[in-house]
């Protein structure tokens, strides 16, 4: 598997990370170089292997159906950088 | 009594409970220290007052002959990746400076019911991603060491939890919290001469901690020795039911259960950690470290964990993986650094935000974490890798029927200068090769110092036991820590 | 089973449509999916957001029982599967209505599996065409927040009340061939979701949406390109969306074009459907197991206790109101489509049963038409629900009994009920207090024939010289002057007698 500039580009998109042609450049050789180590986990046979679910033997407790978190709307808004009228705001977005 | 600052968490807790000096006292010795530690860069943010709040609290209830919390009278460090109600918290990331939580994580809410104050916020790496201390936005922290060689090259403290191991080795604060996700709490306090310790998965709730990632991702204590890791632990452990991974288990009294007495253990040594070009002084501190746990009374058992040199690949494509989703919500929105570029729409807002507010190592994993989850790459990448985890816990299992815990080197090096290993990510991915297996299979694991490299610098050696048996750890290191005595500490030169 | 004759006319011949549906359901709870805030429709923004719908960081789901209890009900409702051990997983997009930067859902692991819903096409007659559309599956997950465009020349606003709401999305396999059969799909989807108490169905308060799958075929053929108009919130504009969608493709494809597998929107004002440039580049989910949340692992008790709360469903209610009943299979249906109405049929039934001491198959053919025709006539004129009906199941039993008994005529029923709309009286009061009560003192209507005769000589003497159809006449002169209060049976009995001279 060889990364590419372009692929770079297309990963920071879907990141969204803005990166530079040159940033894209530097990385390229980087990201190839830590995924050819990582793939030498494809030598290991898994076949008939089940992949993680739990860490430690678990599984999922159910919280019940109660309000317990009253209107906190000063707390949830107040480190937003923008907002007004008790709403966060962002540029306009066309749908 | 010399110096108020030299003594640890048990040490302080007793003597403010026994009236040799007040909480205050204590508060304001470990506060002036913090603030004539600058050089350090250990911490982000001080806060003076708050450790001064909860030792005025502890000295009140005393005078009122009140029964004292467990840890009235001890300032600690936080680590700058709990959310502190009030207190900015950033995880040493340009993108979250400024924010100010309105919450209190669970861990830390612990820590103060139980009596404790806040020195301050700890540096640390960039969202925990480092093994340096490198990666922070508010710069790298230092270590208090320095090789005996003469020069003055300032040395890594270890990350991620480095502003909490190199506050803790230079004696200004007495214990710390750290969090550990391939090795963040042991390879730094290898590297500065402290214990730490990282609980069961699940031991401690991650609710309130910003996440790097989730699956592995463990709060513990950095103290200077056992006995303060194991008091720390348990105001720290406990079930907490607003995090589903949360362990509903009682927190056992590890204070209470410690005993370097290790005789009808059994240690495994597992032969796949002998690894290549690992440093003589390494090997033989292991050596002597198997000396010591004999001594201690323990049986040593050679044991195979096959599939150890499989755990670093896939614990960086499953760190980056969760990594590259827990930090989408880094956009700009609600909370943190927003950067708006003339013209820019929402998305371009989102890309422009993300690239200012994060540093190189965090887009570097959040790269390869998008990679390895993007459409096509998803099975030959995560899946694989969460396969290969089933079989390094398997190992771990298998090996627990031959033995009760595992004796390791905690990191295949003693500290390296700073800037030295940053230019190249995979070598310095490799300083966690000895931590990241036990994170995987979300074991309790402790580093413990042995003693000196050649440049006198501190080693240290791991213990890793079965899940949820702390104690077993905790007393293994105590073994360790009882005949290492290990009484080296950095020259204040800050 | 009935095969779809539905066909676009195109230049190059006939299409035929397939059309899958992947309806939104909001599971009904007071708190969200994974966090303690309130769901309550209609609240100030923002302010039912908690740290955990906001995404701060280090906050963390914990999952909501009740929401997987409706699911699980929801899939036994429709026969499907329920997967014992599932997962969520993060399905992640950059969006200003997501906060986590990725919703919790469930892809490799549903809770439910297989299911399937039988619609029926002619409501006249519902056994008469019916087709079984088969469900793929049905998963929880999270909704996202609001955007509004319009408050601000240059922001929009972002309201995250919804976020984190508890949703059910329910996958129809593609086996939908008409826009009459998605609509008859999502109404009788609607119907059982109502039902079960799993999601109130109101569509116009977004608590159900469909993303409506649509692509068209030459009859035959393997299956075309489709394209997923989202989140349409009527039955009527799912089968717009369908109308529009198939001839814009049909257009397309003749005209030497492509299908672009792509997402759309649909505008109600225009009744079209327009591509979504701001979802385009997002087609890479990235899906994978949410590390937060542990496997989801569901024990036969809880399963059991499940399927005991399942009440009778609207297809084996219309069956037995039919049956046990005696109920035309239209009225069945219409009684059954809706479980507010069924649920207010049979407190009418088991009310008239009880009041009048007889068996409930003998009052329901009265007590059902009573309702069709009368209530649902006065429901529509005042534009109420039947949830919202002034008059109660008991007044409405009262009536019937009131008429049953004789004690009012037929049109004094409806006079009665006329004045129960407006007042919200009792009818006994009413016919109390008006002197309403129906009369078959002979005595009392013999004198009033007698009057009738006298003043109408005429008329008497063309009756009697054959003219028949004047008795009708004679009728309304007596009930007019008798107030509309005698026994309508009396009368006719006693004026042939009269009239025979
Ligand atoms: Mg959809
Ligand atoms: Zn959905």
């Amino acid at each position: 598997m060889s990364v590419d500039t372009a692929t770079v580009k297309k990963v920071a998109s879907l990141a969204r990370i803005a990166i530079s042609d040159a940033d894209a450049e530097r990385l390229a050789p980087e990201l190839n170089n830590i995924l050819g180590w990582i793939e030498q986990l494809g030598e290991v046979d898994t076949a008939n292997v089940e992949p993680t679910t739990a860490v430690i033997p678990n599984s999922l407790r159910l919280r019940e159906d109660v309000v317990t978190e009253s209107d906190q709307r000063a707390a949830v808004l107040a480190n937003a950088p923008q907002g007004e009228h008790g709403f966060f705001t962002v540029p306009k977005v066309v749908e | 009594m010399s110096n108020i600052t030299d003594l640890g968490v048990a040490q302080l807790r007793d003597g403010v409970r026994d009236g040799a000096f007040s909480a205050t006292e204590v508060a304001t010795a470990f506060n002036d220290a913090v603030a004539k530690a600058k050089p350090l860069n250990a911490f982000i943010v001080e806060t003076p007052e708050h450790a001064l709040a909860a030792a005025k609290a502890a000295d009140d209830a005393r005078a009122a002959g009140e029964t004292p919390k467990p840890l009235a009278g001890v300032p600690i460090g936080m680590k700058d990746l709990f959310a502190t109600k009030g207190v900015q918290t950033t995880a040493a990331s340009h993108i979250l400076e400024g924010f100010t939580p309105p919450y209190e994580s669970t861990v830390s809410q612990r820590l103060w019911d139980a009596g404790a104050g806040m020195l301050g916020k700890l540096n640390l790496d960039q969202f925990a991603m480092g093994s340096s201390n490198e990666t922070s936005y508010f710069g790298n922290v230092i270590s208090p060491w320095r090789r005996n060689d003469g020069g003055n090259a300032p040395l890594a403290p270890g990350g991620s939890s480095g502003g909490s191991s190199s506050a803790v080795a230079a004696r200004i604060a007495p214990g710390a919290t750290g969090t550990d996700t391939g090795g963040s709490i042991r390879q730094p306090a290898a590297f500065v001469g402290i214990s730490g310790i990282k609980p069961t998965y699940g031991r401690c709730s991650r609710w309130g901690v910003v996440a790097f990632a989730s699956s592995l991702d463990q709060a513990g204590p950095m103290a200077r020795d056992v006995r303060d890791c194991a008091i720390m632990l348990e105001h720290m452990a406990g079930f907490d039911p607003k995090d589903s991974t949360s362990l509903d288990l009682a927190v056992p009294k590890w204070e209470a259960g410690l005993s370097g007495d290790l005789k009808g253990k059994r240690i495994g040594i597992p032969k796949e950690y002998r690894v290549e070009g690992m440093p003589e002084e390494i090997e033989a501190l292991w050596q002597q470290g198997i000396a010591w746990m004999k001594d201690a009374g323990a049986e040593i058992v050679e044991v195979s964990l096959p599939h150890t040199k499989y755990a670093l690949p896939a614990y960086y494509i499953i760190a980056p993986a969760e990594a590259s989703s827990n930090l989408a919500r880094y956009d700009g929105v609600r909370y943190g650094q927003r950067a708006l570029p003339e013209g820019a729409n929402l998305q371009d807002m989102y890309a422009a935000t993300r690239a200012a507010g994060f540093g190189d190592e965090v887009k570097r994993r959040i790269l390869i974490g998008t990679y390895v989850l993007s459409a096509g790459f998803y099975d030959a990448y995560y899946t694989q890798a969460q396969k290969v985890r089933t079989l390094i816990a398997q190992d771990f299992e298998n090996a627990w029927t031959v033995c009760d815990l595992l004796l390791t080197p905690t990191a295949p090096s003693a500290a390296f200068a700073l800037g030295e290993k940053s230019a190249d990510p995979l070598a310095m991915y490799l300083n966690d090769v000895f931590t990241v297996p036990s994170s995987l299979a979300g074991l309790p694991a402790m580093s413990v110092p042995g003693g000196l490299d050649k440049s006198g610098l501190p080693l240290g050696l791991q213990i890793i036991g079965k899940p949820l048996d702390e104690q077993g750890v905790l007393n293994a290191s105590l073994a360790i820590e009882e005949r290492a005595g290990f009484t080296a500490r950095p020259e204040a030169w800050w | 089973m009935t095969e779809s004759t539905y066909r676009i006319q195109g230049d190059t011949g006939e299409w035929e449509v397939v059309i899958g549906l992947e309806v939104h359901a909001q599971v009904t709870s007071n708190a969200k999916l994974f966090s303690g805030a309130a769901t309550a429709f209609g609240a100030e923004p923002n302010s039912q957001v908690s740290l955990v719908d906001a995404a701060m960081p280090g906050m963390l789901p914990v999952p909501n029982k009740e929401c997987i209890r409706q699911a699980v009900r929801t899939g036994m409702a429709l026969g499907a599967v329920i997967n014992k051990w599932s997962r969520f997983d993060r399905k992640n997009y950059f969006y200003a209505d997501l906060p986590q930067g990725y919703q919790i859902s469930q892809l490799y692991h549903p809770l439910v599996g297989e299911g399937t819903l039988e619609i029926s096409l002619d409501e006249k007659d519902p056994e008469a065409f019916t087709k079984t559309i088969g469900i793929e599956r049905i998963h929880v997950e999270q909704d996202a927040g609001k955007l509004m465009h319009d408050q601000h020349p240059t922001r929009s606003y972002v309201d995250l009340n919804r976020s984190g709401v508890a949703l059910m999305e329910i996958v129809s396999r593609p086996d939908m061939r008409s826009p009459a059969e998605a609509g008859a799909y999502l109404s009788k989807l609607r119907s059982v979701l109502r039902y079960v108490g799993s999601c109130d169905g109101n569509m116009d308060q977004g608590s159900m949406r469909a993303d409506v799958n649509v692509s068209v075929r030459k009859v035959g053929d393997e299956l075309g390109t489709r394209t997923e108009t989202k989140n349409v919130n009527s039955v009527r504009f799912v089968m717009q969306a369908i109308e529009f969608e198939a001839r814009r493709q049909v257009e397309v494809l003749e005209s030497g074009g492509r299908i672009v597998q792509e997402t759309r929107l649909f505008d109600p004002d225009r009744g079209e459907t327009r591509s979504m440039r701001s979802k385009e580049d997002a087609h890479d989910y990235r899906y994978f197991p949410d590390p937060d949340l542990l496997p989801l692992v569901l024990d036969d008790a809880f399963l059991d206790a499940c399927q005991a709360s399942l009440p009778e469903l609207p297809d084996a209610k219309r069956r037995r109101y039919e049956s046990d009943l005696g109920l035309s299979a239209y009225n069945a249906a219409v009684l059954t489509a809706d479980a507010d109405t069924a649920r207010w049929f049979e407190a009418l039934l088991a009310e008239s049963a009880r009041v009048q001491k007889k068996g409930e198959q003998e009052v329901a053919r009265a007590a059902a038409n009573w309702l069709i025709s009368d209530l649902f006539g006065a429901l529509n004129r005042l534009g109420k629900g039947i949830d919202e009906s002034p008059v109660s199941p008991e007044q409405g039993a009262e009536l019937l009994a009131l008429v049953g008994d004789g004690t009012l005529s037929g049109s004094l029923g409806k006079q009665v009920f006329e004045i129960m709309l407006e007042t919200g009286d009792a009818p006994g009061k009413i016919v109390e207090e008006r002197g309403l009560k129906q009369t078959s003192d002979t005595g009392a209507i013999e004198t009033v024939i007698a009057e009738v005769l006298a003043k109408n000589p005429n008329q008497l003497e063309q009756y009697r010289g054959g003219k028949e159809a004047l008795f009708g006449f004679f009728v309304g002169q007596t009930m007019k002057a008798m107030g509309g209060k005698a026994n309508p049976a009396v009368v006719n009995e006693l004026l042939k007698k009269a009239l025979a001279g």
